[in-house]
């Protein structure tokens, strides 16, 4: 918020535990050309509003927690420009998970979603042929999903039901089947094939769009429903 | 000691899931802000398939007209060639193709055999749909 710049004005929903009901503020904030809206957030937070709630860390789109929606899309609030957007931005937390305060959704009602298999890092596609160093048995990395939480709230299936587990943990399950890592595929896939799994996605794409991370969540659910459709994991992958 | 502590009892309460959307908890799969061709294509298959229910009880209470006699069938006939009516016609022609031609994309995707063709798929099929459309809507016109 160095650089000499506009004011703009920020539409932030407000929720505390207690509050019989959630409401806006408005904010005027001063912005830069180079401004993000978590630069905004921390602002108001630090110049007109203690009390504001927002979750963030990493400020580089690595970690996810700064989800939520910005007028209305799914977005990382630490990569979101806010030259590009209106004149007055909307800030809500993201949708179809429960709110904590402000801005801050319950992320553990998304991680409970999710496969108990999952892994949180998978085999390194590279440097290739570079020497694996005493010590270690070969390089890792971790898996493309941040666990941000976007899909879950662009989803539309997930806007009319709790129940579904939306395109993260499907797409968790695709990368188990994909790269098993000792998992039985068969347990995977008897979890995706549940009434409120794999088939519930309505093929919206949304989760896609949302993704900050190419996970690519919709192609995954579907390379899923191909797998159940071709009657198991004979294959392993799709 | 916890009931003497402020906001204690508030903390372990779930709070508010936010959706999108106006109107009604449920309408979320229906709000059009920054959605892209997959969130429409959704939303309008989902629309068209309330437009061919409805359709359906209409037409079974329109055919049972005949129920009441020739005239009664007679005087419906007339309504029917009218201009407004043969639009509505022309709407239920859009609604069946759209419901269809998406319903194949939706099959090809979402079974896995092009997961990666969706944009494609919807615009492809969509001139299609749309050739079909404009010449059924002149053949529907055609026949006043």
């Amino acid at each position: 918020m160095s650089e000499a710049g506009s004011t703009r004005r920020f539409r932030v929903f407000r929720f505390k535990r207690g509050d019989m009901d959630w409401h806006f503020d408005t904010f005027e904030v001063p912005v830069g050309p180079s401004s993000t809206v978590l630069d905004a957030l921390r602002w108001i937070q630090r110049k007109l509003d203690r009390s504001l709630m927002i979750r963030h860390s990493c400020l580089h789109a690595s970690c996810g927690t700064c989800g939520m929606q910005i007028d209305g899309r799914e977005a990382l609030a630490c990569v979101t420009a806010v030259a590009d957007l209106g004149g007055t931005v909307t800030v809500e937390p993201l949708a179809n998970i429960p709110v904590l305060s402000d801005l801050v959704v319950d992320m553990e009602e998304f991680y409970a979603r999710f496969p108990d298999e999952i892994g949180s890092t998978r085999a390194s596609e590279g440097p290739a042929g570079a020497e694996v160093p005493e010590g270690i048995d070969a390089y890792e990395r971790f898996e493309d999903c941040i666990e941000c939480g976007l899909c879950l709230s662009a989803c539309p299936v997930s806007a009319t039901s709790d129940e579904y587990v939306g395109p993260a943990a499907l797409a968790a399950a695709q990368r188990l089947l994909e790269e098993p890592r000792g998992v039985d595929p068969a347990g995977v896939l008897d979890w995706a094939a549940a009434p409120n799994g794999a088939w519930r996605c309505h093929a919206a794409f949304e989760c896609t769009e949302a993704c900050p991370s190419d996970v690519n969540p919709a192609a995954r659910i579907m390379q899923l429903r191909s797998v159940l459709v071709r009657g198991g994991a004979k294959d392993g992958a799709a | 000691m916890s009931d003497r502590v402020p906001g204690v009892q508030e903390r372990g309460e779930r709070g508010p899931v936010r959706r999108k959307g106006v109107g009604v908890p449920t309408s979320g799969w229906f709000d059009p802000r920054g959605r892209a061709i997959g969130g429409f294509a959704f939303a309008v298959n989902r629309i068209t398939g309330l437009g061919l229910v409805f359709y359906l009880y209409l037409h079974l209470t329109v055919l049972s007209l005949l129920l009441r006699g020739e005239q009664s069938w007679n005087d419906f006939l007339k309504l029917a060639t009218s201009w407004a009516f043969l639009s509505l016609d022309v709407l239920l022609l859009f609604g069946l193709l759209y419901h269809g031609l998406n319903g194949i994309r939706v099959a090809l995707v979402g079974t896995g055999v092009v997961p990666n063709r969706q944009k494609a798929l919807w615009w492809s099929l969509g001139v299609i749909g749309t050739i079909l459309l404009i010449g059924g809507a002149l053949h529907i016109y055609g026949s006043m």
